[in-house]
């Protein structure tokens, strides 16, 4: 069946099945493969994308489910320019990220977050990342990252 | 996953029509039913997408009841029902941001998952089950792990919370998963308490009797202390046994009753 939808704030469209997961027609379908498959049972977190400006796991949703939405993707983060946004550039700054598995994931968590809640405190970062699972950083830079991408000081985040 | 045809009907009527084929099956959040056709547990012909109905979704409140539409979603519920601030709370701890922003209450229900949150809630709060046909109370919706009263192609159109004085949700969480090892749900209404718990019994979502009655007699924690769960009915897997489940039941019970506000 086809599906059309916007992905950042591009229109696309593209002939799916039904058991098509979102996260598949991105990135094979897309060839926007920024958007990692990680776990595929809705844990990691890695395939998070907004879709209607929420944010979702991509793998645990059908692409037909997201006909005539508007997708954001990691692609779709950096500033018009090509630079990295501010919230990139905190990651890179902080060093919030190790093998960049996760981190397109932690990004748009972490965009989300920030959209709803633009000081959030320590724990309220910790509590918003509980879907999106790093194996390399132990998180305390994702968080500094996060922090710091919200205009906030981080020499206090503290090892927990 | 098997392949399917996706139907998304708006209205209510459609989707019933849709659900009549031996094959069908309502999709509401997914955030359970997805995983398990990614397993081969669950292979419909056909998926019928509630997420289309309009008339599904919102909250509602008025003379001392909450009304959730079925495919409300939970990040909706934790930021709308303020009327219900414990139900709220519930909703606002149920997995994780992504998954709260697709997963919805009448897809919970449905389910009936022996360790879900909503469950414990609507038992607690003695709730009505409001479907396409009929209206069902709460005590003879659940019965038993992954089992309702729900029948075939029959839709939760609406949940009905009656809003109690004082009430808390208090969650033991499985820290991977994040469902409840033990959730235990306390309301107080001016005829009585009662308490619902998740995630301990074979069985699913149960009441605890005595505890209710010692409560409704003295509402304190410290009413609990000559009680316990015995500890047959309990699960027992890797993440604790049957004795800690019931342990656990009576200490989280306790703890919801010193929240309760």
């Amino acid at each position: 069946m086809k599906v059309q939808m916007t992905v950042n704030c591009r229109q696309v469209s593209g002939e799916v099945e039904g058991r098509t997961l979102l996260v598949t027609f991105l990135r094979d379908g897309q060839g926007l493969t920024g958007t990692h498959t990680g776990c595929d049972t809705s844990q990691c977190g890695a395939c998070t994308v907004h879709v209607n400006g929420q944010q979702v796991k991509s793998c645990t949703m059908f692409a037909v489910e997201a006909e005539g939405a508007e997708v954001a993707t990691i692609e779709g983060m950096a500033n018009a320019d090509g630079s990295l946004s501010v919230l990139q550039q905190a990651f890179q700054d902080y060093h919030g990220l190790q093998c960049g598995f996760c981190t397109p994931g932690m990004v748009m968590a972490a965009a989300s977050l920030l959209a709803k809640n633009p000081r959030p405190s320590e724990a309220e970062v910790r509590r918003h990342l509980e879907g999106n699972i790093c194996r390399c950083t132990g998180y305390h830079n994702i968080v500094k990252a996060i922090m710091a991408a919200s205009g906030q000081h981080v020499t206090a985040v503290a090892a927990e | 996953m098997y392949n399917f045809d996706f139907v998304k009907p708006s209205t209510v009527e459609e989707a019933v029509a849709a659900l009549q084929d031996d094959e069908a099956q309502p999709l509401s959040g997914g955030q359970t039913l997805i995983p398990s056709m990614k397993q081969r547990l669950n292979a419909p012909g056909t998926l019928v997408s509630l997420l289309g109905i309009e008339a599904l979704k919102g909250i509602s409140s008025a003379d001392g009841v909450l009304t959730i539409g079925g495919v409300t979603n939970h990040a909706t519920v934790a930021a709308e029902a303020g009327a219900y601030p414990a139900l709220a709370a519930l909703a606002a701890q149920i997995g994780d941001p992504a998954v709260r922003n697709r997963g919805t209450i009448g897809g919970s229900l449905a389910n009936n998952d022996p360790a879900a949150c909503y469950p414990a809630a609507a038992l607690a709060s003695g709730a009505t089950i409001v479907t396409n046909s009929r209206e069902i109370a709460v005590d003879d919706f659940f019965q038993g792990m992954f089992t309702t009263d729900l029948e075939e192609g029959e839709i939760i159109t609406s949940v009905k919370f009656p809003i109690p004085e004082v009430a808390s949700y208090q969650k033991f969480e499985q820290p991977a998963s994040r469902f409840a090892l033990t959730g235990v749900f306390v309301t107080k209404y001016a005829d009585g308490v009662r308490v619902a718990i998740t995630g301990a019994s074979e069985e699913g979502v149960f009441r605890w009797a005595e505890a209710e009655e010692a409560l409704t007699a003295n509402f304190s924690a410290d009413a609990l202390a000559a009680l316990a769960v015995p500890s047959n009915a309990m699960i027992t897997d890797l993440h604790g046994t049957a004795e800690y489940r019931a342990h656990l039941c009576k200490v989280m019970t306790g703890r919801a009753v010193a929240a309760a506000h």
